[in-house]
């Protein structure tokens, strides 16, 4: 009898014995895999991620402490978050224009456009702030006309938040730019032709469907912005307590001997990665929940 | 089709100019936000009377009677002073306080001076310089930010301290380095900033030039041969020489470090005594001189202050804390009580071996100068 079947049916044979599993691989692949992920992880991401903690205690919580809330310390975060707060809407806001326009219509220079995005990714960064320099600075193109008129841009905030914008400019575009082209425009040409005008369909149709790779692009962005240092350092011109930003603050207290200062204010800039990856898991999360419950 | 086109563009339109109107708003709040915390004020009144009070010090009448706003001073400064003026500017602070009952906070920036240099020139609104050597406060002058006098607005051509150039080298003196011919040495990995942007390398190029001129008895082929051997020798080259201490003793690159008399001594307190000094048998006299920036001083109405501020440099408590941060005093009477901490050497001079900063820079640092002639990147 068994023989009959199996006679019958032999190509049914092979996948009903590897049922439950989605690859032919066996598990010792598996696990190879899986070791060598987190070995890799361990190793490129955790480890320098602790050293960072441990150097910064190393002398203890009141090193660590005096190192935070030093005036400098603290205006240097200050400045960082200025600039953060500053730098991601805005690229945030002119990402997702550009991606709509890239991605929803065809028009005459779009590619120039595409590579327009792409060049401050392409430039490297203290470039960047040389060109800042270049048109601000008091010798330059534009900075005599700033300067008649009492406003300081380089080696000051502004010229600071220009300069992170320009390196910070493709984060969110690049993001949402591929996925706007997978998706096409029928749902939103469908959403049209029901009546919805311009930012209607933006906001009910367009901006759910890119919500996860816009969050993508905003960690993204936010984490670059705080921790850019070349073209920072360039138009920065390094005055403490003004306009030396967390990365800049951290080089300062490496080079002046003081180590455990430095590696605490290294954690504190890593703290606020962490920070904004907890933000970004909480919103999916929540999000999961909301869609949990409608469909429950 | 095109209707629907408008209303689908209308969007990114809109997008793209409130990206734009908020950006300028942010350009003006952030502007606004340094005009208020950094320059402590000087489009309000009390900058204003901080105008007056100059001008009456100028006359020469007593300080304004009358309790002053706080006063904010930015000295723009080289690499290795950082640790000299945390020091000197709360003295300056304490003192100033006293004698007018104004609060002043001095913010510091530094690196390599040639490149604070080229910030100042840039835009970067510094009421003093204190740099490394003359001629980056010359290069300040010529743009007409800094009156070209100002060499003689203070004692001793406006250098209130001296430094020497020195080898440091690691404990034991494992290569056996004692003077400048040892570092020509094929096995042996010298460190030093960039001349084209430390004022310290070109103090330290000058002393090699020198030794060697006088080691080859003046003829020039030999010594740019000497120079070019020493450079071949040199790993890395940071742009100010700080960076190449932490290259030296942290990072643990090469076997001597020409570095500052005073940086010297400074990386031997902080990291132990994991380093030696040797004295080479010829240095140069180093003298990093301090200048007011007179267009920005004059704009913010704080030449008053920041002329106290580099006076107190030469006062007996001036001196000894350059004295303590390992900078040679000028005072006769500090530099005695300092006597055993400084070894004296035979010292070459840049007005008199060199003929001052104007025709060194020229000869060796400028384009095409013998900087550029013997030294090829990676060319070891």
């Amino acid at each position: 009898m068994a023989g009959g079947i199996a006679t019958s049916r032999p190509a049914h044979g092979a996948p009903t014995a590897e049922r439950g599993r989605p690859t032919s691989e066996s598990p010792a692949v598996k696990w190879l895999l899986i070791t060598i992920a987190v070995i890799f992880l361990a190793a490129v991401v955790l480890l320098p991620l602790i050293t960072v903690f441990v150097e910064g205690l190393k002398r203890g919580w009141n090193v660590y402490i005096s190192a935070m809330t030093d005036p400098d310390a603290v205006s240097a975060l200050k400045l960082t978050l200025l600039v953060a707060v500053i730098a991601v809407p805005l690229n945030t806001i002119f990402g997702i224009a550009a991606s709509w326009l890239i991605a929803k219509f065809s028009f005459r220079g779009k590619n120039l456009l595409l590579t327009l995005i792409d060049l401050p990714f392409s430039v490297s960064p203290v470039i960047a702030g040389f060109m800042f320099l270049l048109l601000f600075g008091a010798q330059g193109y534009l900075g005599p006309w700033f300067d008649e008129r009492g406003l300081q841009i380089v080696f000051a905030p502004p010229g600071i938040i220009l300069a992170t914008m320009f390196v910070t400019f493709p984060f969110v575009a690049r993001e949402l730019i591929p996925l706007m082209q997978a998706q096409g425009t029928q749902e939103e040409e469908a959403a049209a032709t029901l009546g919805a005008k311009g930012f209607r369909i933006f906001w009910s149709v367009t901006l759910p469907n890119i919500k996860w790779a816009l969050l993508y692009g905003l960690v993204l962005c936010n984490a670059r912005a705080m921790g850019e240092f070349g073209a920072v350092s360039v138009v920065s011109g390094h005055i403490r307590g003004e306009t030396n930003t967390l990365p800049l603050h951290v080089e300062i207290l490496y080079n002046e001997y003081q180590f455990s200062a430095s590696f605490a204010a290294a954690s504190l800039l890593m703290l606020l990665a962490l920070l904004t990856l907890g933000a970004k898991s909480l919103v999916e999360w929540k999000t999961a929940q909301r869609n949990q419950d409608l469909e429950g | 089709m095109t209707q629907k086109k408008n209303s689908f563009l209308k969007l990114p339109v809109l997008l793209l100019t409130t990206s734009l109107v908020l950006g300028l708003a942010a350009c003006g709040s952030g502007n606004s936000n340094s005009n208020n915390g950094g320059s402590g004020g000087a489009g309000t009144p009390a900058g204003n009377t901080g105008v007056n009070a100059a001008n009456n010090a100028n006359t020469g009448t007593e300080a304004n009677t009358t309790p002053k706003e706080p006063v904010e001073l930015l000295n723009v400064s080289y690499d290795p002073t950082r640790e000299l003026y945390v020091s000197f500017n709360a003295a300056f602070a304490k003192y100033w306080k006293k004698k007018t009952g104004q609060e002043v906070t001095i913010k510091q920036s530094h690196g390599g001076s040639g490149k604070q240099s080229l910030s100042v020139i840039s835009g970067l609104k510094a009421d003093v310089v204190t740099l490394a050597l003359g001629y980056d406060i010359d290069a300040i002058a010529e743009r007409g930010l800094i009156n070209k006098d100002w060499k003689s607005k203070f004692q001793s051509n406006s250098a209130p301290y001296t430094s020497t150039i020195v080898f440091l080298v690691r404990k034991g003196n494992p290569k056996g380095i004692k003077d400048w011919n040892d570092l020509v040495k094929p096995d042996v990995e010298v460190i030093t900033p960039n001349p084209a942007t430390s004022g310290g390398a070109r103090w330290n190029y000058l002393a090699a030039w020198g030794y060697a001129q006088k080691q080859d008895g003046g003829d020039e082929t030999k010594t740019k041969e000497f120079m070019k051997q020493l450079f071949q020798n040199v790993p890395v080259l940071d742009s100010g020489a700080r960076g190449s201490t932490t290259t030296f003793t942290e990072r643990g690159i090469g076997d001597v470090l020409l570095a500052w008399e005073n940086e010297a001594f400074l990386s031997q307190k902080e990291l132990g005594d994991k380093f030696e000094i040797v004295y080479p048998s010829l240095s140069i006299l180093a003298e990093p001189p301090v200048a007011i920036v007179d267009k920005v001083v004059d704009d913010r109405g704080t030449r008053e202050v920041a002329e106290a501020y580099l006076k107190y440099l030469y006062t007996e408590e001036g001196q000894r804390i350059a004295a303590d941060h390992f900078y040679r005093p000028i005072n006769p009477d500090i530099a005695a009580q300092y006597k055993d901490k400084f070894k004296e050497l035979e010292l070459l001079q840049i007005d008199k071996d060199f003929g001052g900063w104007a025709e060194a820079q020229k000869k060796h640092f400028a384009e095409g100068g013998t900087f550029d002639e013997i030294y090829k990147p990676g060319s070891k």
